[in-house]
């Protein structure tokens, strides 16, 4: 078990250092010079000296990489161009909106889509089962920012339940800030929930063809206690797996749904550093995500381990 | 009328629907290319957030568009831009997962599985960001993150085919025949693994068609004036009270263009999976 | 009165009849084989006793058990009957166990479903069905996941699990075919033992006749869904009356009729091969293992000569075969055909590979289903500098085709429109076409049913003959090598242990491991004054 933890996280270093030469290499080496892709075309040579002064790109590659990642790795995420803050500082604001609702958005999903599954496969075939299956159909085919704006329309405008959009603050309390990220998380949890639901019922259609469910029936379980006993934790496998996927696929939402809502979140901040061509903010907040998905990644890995003993031996 | 249509969708006699569906969006973007109701270059400010009358059937937007014709043209865009980001991903991600296959556990493999891996830790969206960052948005630019993200769909898919497919007898008959793994690949492995990758691919036309919609809608995709779904979902928005046609049309389309795909590519899974119809044994 | 009965059981699922007026009994303590071939409906009766039968089956007739009509029973009394009243042992051990609970979790859970027993009782229980099954807690502890486990320990968890409640009536489908002869011995004896100890009836279910005589008191031959012919098992096999038990019987003990005589000269040779592999990394900077797979492996072959080379998995012998075809480099020794390397300077020697050819055990998994037969069958014109094109390719394959018993224009079809039977022709047509002179057999018929393979074995003796062919015959079973080779090598743990001729390997071995094997492997004797105390096998 040891043994297989180090090997993940061995890999997990060294796919976070690809990662950061991948975005590096895009962000500051193609675009030849960024301080003029960072002003535009009509900069002044002095500006443009004046910048990258500022950003030390009168350094070879190699030593600004090294500064960066350093930075990073003491929290130091360098400043930004038009704001003239610090990033970390930026970052820290925003995370605790972007976070919450990632979090709340997986586990809504996760929530709804593994009973959905599970019902939906012990009924093989039943007014149930079609039922799932319709609405998950359709589920995975809405586009959630259109799914977003449809609720704003019923449950903010016409029904006044919520507000069409911005953050209350977590210093207005738990419950309002929860509040405002209901129907942002409820949008992007609907198409992975979808996805998650067939991947869940099919996973455990699948285990329960299996010889050992017939072993386990021959000894004496009914249809339910076999697919409890034996069938669901092996259909999990597959599960995990999607839900290690969707995380990934939860962030890209994320960052479109912030804007439906006008939630100040990361996406948010990309947007407006990506129009403000602010390269600084726009390469640590992507590093940023692609280190979330990452270590959701290898929380996956640990979490198979956990369930599936093959992964386990030490040898 | 909806048992029936959920039964159709469960019991996966989906073809005929999601064909239907999906030929209908493609032949309103092939009809567009030479006739649309209304020219969508011009403006009729008069006319402006109308909602849907005869003449109009589905309303007109905040400059007075023909939105029937806006999104008969938008179909374009979106099938255009998914429809050659899944080529891109085919093109790179299958020669990649017969050669990773092809050399089981040797570096090749490992390399090109570590660099799926990675791919896989940018969703397309960020790729989109990072490239817009760089060199500005552009609906080049939504092809080509969406093609990048499925590379490593395809690569893997098809080594994983491809894997269990070298274990069979026959690929050995070939390897006493004298044949190299070159032309192993190409005659025995790549036509068994097409039925995996048309289904996929019909998949990942949907999954296009949805990111291209999402970056349009952030305004990473196609830029105006070429009119595109999302681009046209996020000018409805501010207006959603006062004009929810706006919203609603081309939200539908895609919803439509989407289900259409899912349908098909479920319909073709069933007729081509090779479980549901072996003979024999 | 008898412990299973079973009466005019017919079984449909959705309109396809499966099961056609069944009838059969069992008595405690008696062990009744029942035997047919692939789609007999065998399996499919043992299942109806149990009631697992796939969605949409529907019986009629009468299953009586212990005096309770198994087909008027609801869900929840079957529950209760399964497992308690009658155990069940499957095919495939290596599928049949949950993957993610221990051995011991397994075990229990027998007990625990049926009787209100605390976790620690039940455990008690568990280790001691798994000790009665020749698992003891000293060497399997009960916290072991099947992964740990070899194909027959896993077997004998499922038995453990089957006969932990001491039901009335064992259920055996194929118990022992996926496993090796040896381990096929011991589980039989292991299963022959617990029938005696408990008084249990069993019901064997088996394709091989010399199994189910070796093990059974009553004998159930169906075919098609009915049962064609019952009886004792001495009675039975001494005086049958039905022509498709005779030939059945006569399948199971076919011996081809061969003439050639092998030469002198000899054809291929190997010399001192030594193949290793590397294993994964044995810690995580340790260094790459290396397991050997075939150790200084030394033989001739004949021209002409038939040389069968036995082993069970795992032994090698897939190796050697991919060596010899020069598929693999070795890391010692040669191996020559013709007095030529198949492998020179680090490739495959095209010369070499033109002389001989190779049909694999599988008749599915042989042929790309997207080509038509004439190009499945010409494909190793490959090896050729100039392949004979148009009429003459036709020709070719039309008599390599014609040569097999199929007819020429088969060429247009594809191969999912044949048996796995005339699969088995094609390929060897396949192998044919280059006209070798090697013909590598790896496991080659025994995917087939008995009465198939008695014909391709009387194809390829005859073949042999015709065309002058040298066979090296690869298989597990020993019977089918005892009646086509010549002579004979034993390999084990990738050594050849014994060689010789056939009849006296066999008859006098010498090798402990070839005693072993031979004493493991059923055989079909048809002695009318045999009774059941004599049994033959140690």
């Amino acid at each position: 078990m040891l043994r297989y933890v180090i090997k993940k996280l061995v890999s997990l270093v060294v796919s976070l250092f690809v990662a950061s030469v991948v975005i590096f290499l895009a962000l500051e080496v193609v675009p030849g010079d960024p301080a003029a892709s960072m002003l535009g075309v009509n900069a002044q040579e002095d500006t443009l000296a004046a910048l990258r002064e500022e950003l030390g790109l009168n350094r070879g590659p190699a030593a600004r990489y090294g500064n960066w990642v350093g930075g990073m790795l003491v929290g130091d995420f360098g400043t930004s161009y038009t704001y003239r803050t610090p990033v970390s500082e930026m970052i820290a604001d925003r995370i605790w909106i972007s976070l919450p609702l990632a979090l709340l958005a997986l586990s809504l999903s996760t929530l709804i889509a593994i009973p959905a599954g599970i019902w939906a496969a012990s009924r093989r075939g039943s007014g149930v089962d079609l039922g799932v299956m319709g609405v998950t159909q359709l589920g995975v085919a809405i586009p959630n920012f259109w799914f977003a704006m449809l609720m704003v329309l019923v449950f903010a405008i016409n029904l006044r339940w919520f507000s069409a959009g911005g953050f209350a603050g977590w210093e207005s309390g738990f419950w309002p800030a929860i509040h405002s990220l209901t129907l942002p998380a409820i949008a992007l949890a609907l198409p992975q929930a979808s996805i998650l639901t067939r991947v869940m019922r099919s996973a455990l259609l699948d285990t329960l063809g299996e010889d050992f469910i017939r072993t386990a029936r021959a000894k004496g379980l009914s249809r339910a206690q076999a697919l409890w006993r034996h069938a669901l934790r092996n259909a999990l496998i597959p599960v995990l797996t999607i839900i290690g996927l969707q995380f990934s696929f939860l962030i890209a939402g994320a960052i479109i749904i912030e804007n439906v809502f006008f939630l100040p979140g990361l996406g948010r901040l990309v947007f407006q550093s990506i129009s403000a061509r602010d390269l600084i903010v726009v390469e640590s907040v992507v590093m940023l995500l692609v280190c979330a998905v990452i270590i959701v990644n290898f929380v996956v890995d640990i979490a198979y381990a956990a369930v599936d003993p093959r992964l386990r031996r030490a040898r | 009328m909806l048992r029936a249509g959920l039964t159709m969708m469960a019991q996966g006699r989906s073809l005929v629907p999601g064909g239907a569906l999906t030929l209908l969006f493609a032949g309103a973007a092939v009809l567009s290319l030479f006739w649309t109701p209304y020219e969508i270059t011009s403006l009729d400010i008069a006319n402006k957030i109308k909602a849907p009358t005869l003449a109009h059937p589905l309303g007109t937007d905040h400059f007075g568009r023909d939105i029937l014709s806006m999104i008969m043209v938008g179909a374009r865009t979106s099938i255009a831009v998914a429809l050659v980001a899944v080529g891109i991903g085919m093109g790179v991600g299958v020669p990649l997962g017969l050669a990773a296959a092809a050399r089981k556990g040797s570096l090749l493999d490992e390399v090109i599985m570590r660099g799926n891996d990675l791919v896989f830790a940018f969703p397309s969206l960020l790729i989109a960001i990072m490239i817009t960052a760089v060199f500005g948005a552009s609906a080049v630019n939504a092809i080509i993150a969406i093609g990048i993200f499925n590379i490593p769909v395809f690569a893997r898919l098809t080594r994983s085919g491809a894997l269990s497919l070298w274990t069979q007898d026959y690929v050995l008959a070939a390897r006493v025949a004298g044949k190299g793994a070159a032309r192993i690949s190409a005659e025995h492995i790549l036509p068994n693994v097409t039925n995996l990758l048309i289904v996929q691919g019909t998949i990942q036309f949907s999954l296009g068609i949805l990111a291209e919609a999402g970056l349009s809608y952030v305004g990473l995709g196609a830029q105006p004036p070429t009119p595109s779904w999302g681009r046209m979902l996020a000018d409805s928005q501010t207006m959603i009270s006062l004009a929810p046609h706006m919203a609603i049309f081309p939200g539908m389309a895609i919803l439509l263009t989407v289900l259409g795909l899912n349908l098909m590519g479920d319909g073709l899974r069933d007729l081509l999976d090779p479980r549901l119809r072996r003979t024999g044994r | 009165m008898t412990l299973l009965q079973i009466d005019r059981l017919s079984m449909d699922v959705g309109r396809l009849p499966i099961l056609r007026a069944v009838s059969l009994g069992v008595d405690a303590g008696r062990i009744l084989g029942v035997i047919g071939e692939s789609g007999s409906g065998k399996s499919m009766t043992a299942l109806s006793v149990m009631q697992l039968l796939p969605d949409g089956a529907r019986c009629s007739g009468r299953i009586s058990l212990a005096g309770q009509e198994v087909l008027t029973l609801s869900e929840p009394a079957l529950c209760k009957m399964r497992g308690r009243d009658v155990g069940m042992v499957f095919q495939e051990p290596m599928t049949a166990l949950n993957p993610l609970q221990t051995i011991g979790a397994q075990v229990a859970e027998t007990i625990r479903i049926h009787e209100r027993v605390t976790r620690a009782e039940a455990l008690r229980r568990a280790a001691e069905a798994l000790r009665r099954a020749e698992l003891p807690q000293d060497r399997f502890p009960m916290s072991r996941y099947p992964h740990e486990l070899s194909g027959g320990q896993r077997q004998r968890v499922v038995i453990a699990m089957a006969i932990a409640l001491r039901p009335r009536l064992l259920i055996a489908d194929e118990p022992t075919t996926a496993l090796d002869v040896t381990t096929q011995a011991e589980i039989l004896k292991l299963l022959k033992r617990l029938v005696v100890e408990d008084g249990m009836a069993c019901m064997l279910i088996s394709h091989d006749l010399a199994v189910v005589a070796d093990m059974a008191d009553d004998i159930v031959i169906m075919r098609s869904g009915e049962v064609v012919e019952s009886g004792p098992v001495d009675r039975l096999l001494s005086q049958m009356r039905h022509p498709y038990s005779k030939a059945l019987l006569a399948a199971s003990s076919h011996v081809p009729n061969r003439l050639a005589q092998p030469r002198e000269a000899s054809l291929l040779s190997v010399q001192g091969v030594v193949r290793d592999y590397a294993t994964p990394r044995s810690g995580f900077w340790g260094r790459v293992g290396t397991f050997r797979a075939v150790n200084d492996v030394s033989f001739e072959i004949r021209r002409g000569e038939s040389l069968g080379l036995v082993g069970e998995s795992g032994c090698g012998k897939s190796t050697l075969t991919r060596a010899i075809l020069g598929l693999e480099e070795v890391q010692a020794g040669t191996i020559e055909l013709n007095g030529q390397p198949v492998f020179s300077g680090h490739r495959p020697n095209r010369d070499v590979r033109r002389h001989m050819q190779v049909v694999f055990q599988d008749p599915y998994g042989s042929f790309n289903p997207r080509h038509r037969v004439d190009r499945l069958v010409s494909e190793p014109f490959h090896l050729l500098d100039e392949p004979p094109k148009g009429t003459a390719r036709a020709d070719a394959v039309a008599q390599a085709l014609e040569s097999v018993g199929l007819a020429a224009d088969d060429g247009r079809k594809f191969i999912h429109e044949f048996s796995g039977g005339q699969r088995q022709r094609i390929a060897i047509a396949r192998a044919l076409i280059i006209r070798p002179e090697l013909i590598i057999l790896d496991e080659a018929v025994s995917a087939l049913d008995v009465q198939v393979r008695a014909q391709i074995l009387d194809l390829l003796a005859d073949l042999g003959d015709r065309l002058g062919l040298t066979y090296l015959f690869i298989s597990h079973d020993l019977s089918v090598v005892r009646s086509i080779t010549d002579r004979v090598l034993v390999m084990q743990d990738g050594r050849i242990v014994e060689h010789g001729v056939t009849q006296e390997v066999f008859d006098v071995p010498g090798h402990a491991y070839t005693q072993q094997l031979v004493a493991a492997a059923p055989r079909l004797t048809v002695e009318p004054e045999r009774t059941n105390d004599d049994d033959a096998r140690p």
